[in-house]
């Protein structure tokens, strides 16, 4: 299938003002006729609902948890970018963009990229109009700090809970929407599966998480907002039910999913202490503005109590290496380096996985009552998680699965290959290549939420409001409500021996050993067999206490460990396909000779999007090459 | 470690429920108290039994999700702290633990340790909000804010909805949460032009789901894990009598 991304002509500048005066549009008063589903309430979730239900539209919006705001999006830290140059640093709506495409190693999409700085300063005008916290300076106007990547202080913040600062901002939104019902709200619903009627997206199957009741919603339109797959590692920084299951029925159903091998690990994450250890908890990036990470020069100091290390038997080695950016350099950079530093024996802690994240130059410098200001509620968490005092102690870090760039592929107009599905956030692949940069992501859910879908659905919807309410006792409907409930009866039925989580965690090690931070044919072939045993292992041997009927939490977890399990292959396809190195995909095969990371522009300049072709059968290699007109392909250097 | 454990066991909202004990063993004093439970809930799948249903999702403190009631606290032992951010190490070793889900009229049990805290989303659809669709905002600087108004927002904001307060108080009054929310709106410039009218209308949201009323014992602020301040109920107190007692236009 030819993939057409639906970029608007003209120069890149313009496209999205070009786009916006030609694009079609659903009159109010249509707007009342027309239904629309979104599932998913983070970032990205509920200020689309939010916003299209000031558009008018009849808006049903979904999450699993058991309110709105508590979505995955909530514990997101550190900040979010825009171009707003309120520095003075000569920041630019081309800089985001550049240093954006330059992050992600020259993997993401022009358009789509540049549209996103366009957008990134109404996002903060928003964001503040509607009462968020952000931090400010004494003379009132906001403060910004620098995260990786880039070289000006373009992040606005809010403490280091700005996820959950503009979460609430989107749910009080939502909840006036709600008030004046243009939106219905459903907690503790799951959905299940994706209704396609005559090749287009026309409903959801969905499960009541507390009375087992599965239901069927139709709309006009579907929009999927619901997260990355980053616990396919098991041990993420991702809440505990965050999953992909919604993503990956859709993909069964005719969307492709691009790029699943581009998952992001985070350099800054306590590291893992036990083997009852359930999730990992990340450090804020924006501890890298005054943090500095090193190692001990010597093996024989590994162990010793690391304020007892002179700084000459310090090896600061992201300064070392990449004088230029040092501590800020990107993320995939900053974990590969601490792995190497760790790989080599230089490790700390008592696992030796662990690198000092140090603030006594800081502290020096600024005061503990600044960096109490900056990073106080990072701090107690670390604290409170080790027992360790950052302020008198370095902090010890190691990388963990965090966010994953790959998702349902996306056109311009966030439609993915099924009409009438769109994927906004996380969930979708296209703005931030093979490496997001920090603070981009909040960007990217809100632009996708606020500015973007609702622009671009009324395009699609144009012509869809004339058609009725969509009945839901349309064959399709009984169909894909069948497949769930024998999907359900059969996991139950298995009655096996081993709980959902001690597959999860076996099927965690093997991403995390073989799909990991560094990848190559060998091994990634291996996960594959791997996998399709453990597969085989979970369809037969997997013990779900409990019935069907009523709230079952084994049943939930079994459902979204078996379509892991699913993509966990998927992505070692495309991890193999992939031959060269790029952003957080590193293939040993593929790398300069002092270890850094070695594109192939020639022949994978383009987006892997994967085509279901039926159980047992490969899937199908889509490819969408990528143009570059604006920016000069080049090696990242950070040096 | 060895610890027992009494757990609230309730199979849904209409059945009675009651105490059950399990042994857990050899816990190790950096797990954390939901990672206890994580092992607590591998042994009865493996035994066949239903695990206890409890709430939980980001384990960082900020969801708000968990909501256990530890030893007759609400989140257990530690000040400033989520039932997700408690760790073993504050346990003695040979204890029993006694574990309650929240009790309150408005907080309906769903089944073991999780509750139903769909009020807390009613009162804030209520009124907790700016009006202001998108894309009719000016310039974020031209709203200049002082840093110290922007830092107590900030701490009022951080009520993540726990219901902590409510389960702390004798008489089940959700006042803690609903005045942060409005705290926060309160101190910020962009939240006067509906300060009086949302503080009516989320007081009386409040009253209707049946929260009882505030007797200024302080509990609440001692068991809030994000220790938001009794301050805001008295705020929220001054801003309800100046919103009935005069118009809303002679106010503005
Ligand atoms: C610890 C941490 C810190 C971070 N810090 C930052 C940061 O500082 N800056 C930054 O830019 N990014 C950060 N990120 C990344 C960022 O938080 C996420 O990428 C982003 O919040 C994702 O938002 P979302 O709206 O796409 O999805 P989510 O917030 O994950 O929401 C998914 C929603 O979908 C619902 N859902 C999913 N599946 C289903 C289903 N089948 N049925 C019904 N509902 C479903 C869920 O209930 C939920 O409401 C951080 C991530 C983590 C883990
Ligand atoms: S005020 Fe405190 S205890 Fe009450 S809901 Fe908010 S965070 Fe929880």
């Amino acid at each position: 299938m030819k993939l057409d991304a639906k970029i608007p002509e003209g120069p890149l500048a313009e496209k999205w003002t070009n786009y916006r005066s030609y694009t079609h549009l659903v009159n109010p008063a249509n707007r009342r006729k027309v239904d629309i589903i979104i599932i998913g309430t983070g970032l990205a979730g509920a200020s689309a609902a939010a916003t299209l239900g000031e558009a008018g539209y009849n808006v049903k919006v979904f999450c699993f948890q058991d309110s709105p705001r508590r979505a995955h999006s909530i514990a997101a830290q550190g900040g979010i970018n825009a171009s707003k140059n309120y520095q003075n640093d000569s920041d630019s709506n081309y800089r985001l963009f550049y240093d954006t495409v330059k992050g992600g190693d020259y993997r993401g999409r022009e358009a789509n990229t540049y549209r996103l700085a366009q957008i990134s300063g109404a996002i903060i005008d928003q964001c503040v109009a509607q009462g968020v916290p952000f931090a400010r300076e004494y003379g009132g106007t906001l403060a910004n700090r620098s995260f990786g990547g880039a070289q000006v202080s373009r992040t606005f913040y809010a403490s280091g809970a700005t996820g959950q600062q503009l979460l609430l901002g989107c749910y009080s939104e939502l909840n006036r929407q709600i008030r004046k019902g243009n939106v219905k709200s459903y907690t503790r619903h799951e959905m299940l599966d994706i209704v396609v009627i005559d090749g287009k997206a026309r409903g959801v199957i969905i499960r009541d998480l507390v009375s087992g009741e599965i239901s069927r919603h139709s709309a006009h339109a579907i929009v999927l907002a619901t997260g990355g797959y980053g616990n396919v590692f098991y041990l993420s920084t991702n809440a505990m039910a965050s999953n992909a299951t919604a993503a990956w029925r859709a993909y069964k159903k005719g969307a492709f999913f691009a790029n699943p091998c581009y998952t992001q690990i985070h350099p800054t994450c306590i590291p893992v202490s036990g083997e009852y250890q359930s999730k990992l908890t990340l450090m804020s990036e924006s501890l890298r503005n005054d943090g500095r990470i090193w190692v001990p020069k010597n093996k024989e100091d590994v162990k010793k109590d690391p304020r007892q290390i002179p700084e000459e038997d310090r090896d600061y080695y992201l300064e070392r290496r990449y004088p230029a950016f040092g501590n800020l350099v990107p993320r995939d950079v900053a974990s590969r380096a601490a792995k190497e530093r760790c790989d080599a024996g230089y490790g700390v802690g008592p696992t030796g996985f662990a690198v000092y994240l140090d603030f006594k130059d800081a502290i020096i410098r600024l005061g503990e009552d600044l960096i109490r200001d900056r990073y106080g509620n990072l701090f107690e968490m670390y604290e409170r998680i080790t027992g360790d005092n950052p302020y008198n102690y370095p902090m010890r870090i190691y990388p963990a699965s965090h966010y994953t760039m790959g998702g349902l592929w996306v056109d311009y107009e966030l439609g993915t290959t099924i009409p009438g599905l769109y994927a906004l956030g996380e969930a979708n692949f296209s703005d931030h290549g093979a490496n997001r940069l920090g603070a981009s992501s909040l960007m990217q859910c809100l632009a996708d939420g606020y500015f973007v879908l609702p622009a671009t659905i009324s395009n699609y919807l144009s012509e869809e409001f004339r058609h009725p309410a969509i009945p839901i006792d349309n064959p399709a409907f009984d169909q894909a409500e069948k497949e769930v409930k024998e999907r359900i009866e059969k996991l139950m039925a298995i009655k096996g021996s081993q709980s959902v989580d001690e597959l999860h965690k076996k099927l965690g090690r093997i991403v995390w050993n073989y799909i990991g931070l560094s990848r190559n044919e060998e091994k990634l072939t291996k996960a594959l067999q791997l996998i399709d045993e453990l597969k085989k292992e979970f369809w037969t041997d997997v013990k779900i206490p409990g019935s069907s009927k009523g709230m079952n939490i084994e049943l939930e977890k079994a459902q979204r460990v078996a379509d892991f399990l699913e993509l966990a292959a998927l992505m070692a396809k495309d991890a193999l396909n992939r031959k060269e190195s790029c952003g957080a995909h590193f293939r040993e095969e593929s790398q300069t000779e002092d270890g850094e990371a070695k594109r192939d522009d020639e022949h994978f300049r383009y987006v892997a999007a994967w085509e279901y072709a039926g159980e047992d059968k490969e899937p199908i290699l889509n490819k969408e090459p990528l143009e570059f007109e604006n920016i000069e392909l080049k090696t990242r250097n950070y040096k | 470690m060895n610890y027992t454990l009494k757990i609230w066991r309730q199979k849904n909202a209409a059945d009675s429920g009651s105490f059950v004990s399990y042994k857990v063993e050899n816990i190790d004093g950096e797990t954390s108290f939901l990672e206890m439970m994580d092992v607590l809930n591998q042994q009865l799948v493996t035994r066949g039994e239903e695990p206890v249903a409890y709430d939980h999702d980001c384990r960082e403190g900020v969801c708000g999700m968990c909501s256990m009631y530890i030893n007759g606290r609400a989140h257990g032992p530690n000040e400033l702290t989520t039932t997700c951010q408690l760790y073993m190490r504050h346990f003695k070793n040979g204890s029993t633990i006694i574990i309650e889900p929240w009790r309150a009229k408005p907080f309906p049990v769903i089944k073991d340790l999780m509750v139903d805290r769909s009020a807390f989303d009613r009162i804030q659809q209520a009124g907790a909000y700016i009006s202001m669709n998108a894309g009719s905002a000016p310039d974020a600087n031209n709203i200049m804010i002082s840093k110290e108004a922007a830092d107590a927002a900030f701490e009022a904001a951080e009520c993540i909805g726990c219901g902590a307060c409510v389960a702390a108080c004798k008489n089940s009054s959700a006042s803690l949460f609903v005045s942060a929310k409005l705290a926060q709106f309160a101190l910020l410039p962009q939240g006067q032009v509906e300060r009086y009218q949302r503080t009516l209308n989320m007081v009386q949201a409040m009253d209707a789901e049946g929260f009882g009323s505030c007797s200024n014992t302080s509990a609440c602020e001692a068991e809030c894990p994000k220790g938001i301040s009794v301050k805001h109920i008295a705020m929220m107190n001054r801003d309800y009598l100046k919103a009935t007692m005069c118009s809303e236009k002679v106010m503005s």
